[in-house]
């Protein structure tokens, strides 16, 4: 394995107004590891992921995917550059059916860009692609089914398969597990395991039995900074994570 | 909804709309065969493209127009200036069946222009500069009298110009040929872009532009390219319309036509393909026909498009579909009757409310309110109580059986199940 980093913060900060969110962000995520990020709420962990995904702009400092620039760029091209997201409120193509978003998902990604004049339905690439991820993400049968009517769980898996159909490298999942039973949620980390073997991923969890499980190494975020990064081991017998998180945690 | 389902099947079956509805546009003058009705026809002809290029925005990308007028008039004024160069030059230049070519080709010109700066965003931001826009050309119509032609209008002449095929296009029935021609491309050609990855991405981008954002794709790129070729199909119907006419004037760029295809495409139902199709016609003969009948024809088409709004948001096609498939399913079984109830006394507060708004027209309109007129085939005076007694009788009881009888018997008949019913 190597330890090229995948993604790159140095500094970067967010201000709304006069209300700094993140205050000099610095991580450092490598090629092909699993890295969550844990903080008690209100810590900046889905404004954080909103300026890596170009969701929002940063006030301040640089975000790298690959050592290449990306903050500040929109959306769509960040995605092109190799990273997708996943949101804390289900975010799928709700009045089309589970195969439709899977291939709208790989439309791109498999080069057809703008075309208006090849059909979709013809692209035998994309509807290969398609019935494995949909096979992969358990949701075979439900295949024709619009994705407003699958279950939570399901949809959840949904946007998770739509990530990674979209071609990234990098992908960042926030709070894939969220309002899960306890049997839903581990089938979902089985199913994340399952996905992104090949991939970089970025996690934010509450859930910390969830974290321990699935990390590689874990970013503690406290107040718009990262107090400490390390393996689960590490942080757990991290006196400064003790005290600032894990000892004052209202969960 | 409805949009990408049809899974590419490619069952000959069911592409039988596309024989059978060509082969009746090609009998349907034959039958009608007044000059008037073959105009009409052409007319609907015109205004099907206009509504079909007009859902490739409102339906498909989501994006509510208020001035699509201006693609067809420009379109139309472009198609106008060239037809008249080739009546001054006596006849000679491009054939008259291409003329809605260079409609269609002014209004991708206009449209790329004009697309650039109305579609970054979506929404109310996107309505509003349409309607400005609409407004500015409507104005620059008046203003630039060189170019429009100022309030008279450019005329043109179809049979001083070249035919391909040789065909004499005075008389109207060859003129409707050509405009079943054209339709059937444009209707095809918009039919397939919607199977394409930018008519996917076009329903993907309408749904959630910030998922379509996070598979790479740009919103703002998929709504300006359909946008253009939305505003190229305008400008063909544009084209096609100095054709049927041989008239042009500012009436091509205003609000009106812009609130017509809009109301035109909602009636018949934006989820549907056939929605705007069913939608133009309707319209078009509404406009023509009930306007012979009763002054008051604009206030039922707004009470109608209102009725659509509030109570079936999927138009009269989505009517028809829902009520299909529950039908198909079986929904009907042992309440046909209490449907049709429903559907009868409907009609007949319906019938009931048209005859206290035609006498009320009258009593407010006329010179003389107690002058007898014809209401429904009787003769009757609006001064006097009887009629506006029984007018509002036959509507209370209709509307009255409808809601309070028809509606709780389809209900309990139905049992537990809550759907179906009048849409």
């Amino acid at each position: 394995m190597t330890t090229r980093n995948a993604l790159e913060l140095k500094g970067v900060k967010k201000n709304f107004g006069r209300a700094e969110i993140i205050r000099g962000l610095n991580l450092e995520v490598h090629e092909h590891e699993r890295h969550v990020i844990i903080g008690p709420n209100g810590a900046g962990k889905s404004t954080m992921f909103n300026l890596i995904s170009g969701r929002m702009k940063v006030s301040d400092g640089s975000i790298k995917l690959f050592g290449n620039d990306i903050h500040n760029l929109p959306a769509h091209k960040v995605n092109r550059m190799g990273l997708s997201r996943s949101f804390q409120v289900t975010n799928l193509f709700q009045n089309m059916t589970v195969m439709e978003n899977l291939r709208c998902s790989l439309l791109w990604s498999e080069g057809h860009k703008y075309a208006f004049w090849k059909s979709v339905m013809g692209q035998q690439a994309v509807t290969d692609r398609a019935y494995e991820l949909a096979e992969r993400l358990n949701l075979t049968e439900q295949a024709e089914i619009p994705a407003s009517l699958l279950t939570y769980a399901q949809q959840r898996s949904l946007e998770i398969g739509c990530t990674v159909a979209s071609g990234a490298k990098v992908i960042l999942l926030d709070e894939p597990t969220a309002g899960m039973s306890r049997t839903e949620a581990n089938d979902v980390i089985q199913l994340i395991q399952r996905m992104t073997g090949e991939n970089t991923l970025v996690v934010v969890e509450h859930d910390l039995s969830v974290v321990f499980e699935l990390a590689d190494r874990i970013s503690v975020l406290v107040y718009g900074e990262i107090i400490a990064t390390g393996t689960p081991e590490e942080i757990r017998n991290n006196a400064a994570v003790q005290e600032a998180y894990l000892g004052t945690e209202v969960h | 909804m409805a949009t990408n389902t049809a899974a590419g099947s490619t069952n000959l079956l069911k592409l039988w709309p596309w024989v059978v509805v060509p082969l009746v546009a090609i009998v349907l003058p034959f039958l009608f065969d007044s000059g008037h009705a073959i105009n009409l026809l052409s007319h609907m002809g015109v205004a099907i493209i206009f509504a079909l290029s007009y859902n490739m925005l409102l339906g498909n990308t989501g994006l509510l127009s208020f001035g699509h007028a201006v693609y067809y008039g420009l379109g139309a004024y472009v198609a106008m200036h060239l037809l008249r160069s080739i009546n001054d030059a006596g006849g000679e230049g491009l054939p008259i069946e291409l003329l809605p070519l260079v409609g269609a080709g002014a209004g991708l010109f206009f449209g790329i222009i004009f697309g650039t700066f109305s579609v970054r965003r979506a929404g109310v931001v996107f309505a509003m500069i349409t309607l400005g826009l609409g407004a500015l050309v409507h104005s620059s119509s008046l203003m630039f009298t060189d170019f429009f032609g100022g309030e008279a209008g450019l005329f043109g002449y179809r049979d001083e110009a070249p035919s391909l095929f040789g065909v004499d296009y005075a008389p109207s029935r060859n003129v409707y040929f050509l405009v079943v021609a054209w339709a059937m491309i444009a209707a095809i050609l918009i039919y397939l872009l919607k199977k394409t990855p930018l008519g996917w991405m076009a329903n993907a981008v309408r749904d959630n532009p910030e998922r379509a954002q996070f598979v790479g794709y740009d919103p703002t790129i998929v709504r300006f390219i359909q946008f253009a070729l939305s505003a190229m199909f305008a400008g063909l119907a544009g084209g096609l319309f100095v054709i049927t006419d041989e008239i042009v004037n500012d009436e091509a760029v205003n609000a009106l036509t812009s609130g017509a295809v809009l109301l035109g495409t909602y009636i018949g139902g934006i989820g549907y393909f056939i929605g705007p199709i069913v939608g133009g016609t309707l319209v078009t003969f509404l406009e023509s026909s009930l306007s012979a009948y009763t002054e008051a024809w604009v206030l039922y088409f707004g009470l109608m498009f209102i009725a659509i709004v509030m109570f079936a948001p999927m138009g009269l096609v989505g009517i028809v579909h829902t009520q299909y498939l529950n039908w198909k399913a079986g929904g009907w079984k042992g309440n046909t009757g209490a449907r049709l109830y429903i559907l009868l006394t409907g009609l007949v507060g319906i019938f009931g409310l048209v005859c206290v708004i035609e006498l009320a027209y009258h009593y407010f309109r006329s010179w003389d309110p107690s002058a007898p007129f014809a209401l429904m085939g009787v003769t009757v005076d609006a001064t006097n109580a009887l009629p506006w007694l029984v007018s509002f009788g036959i509507a209370i009881i209709g509307f009255g059986l409808m809601l309070f009888h028809g509606n709780p018997m389809l209900k309990r008949k139905l049992g537990a199940k809550s759907d179906g019913g009048k849409a």
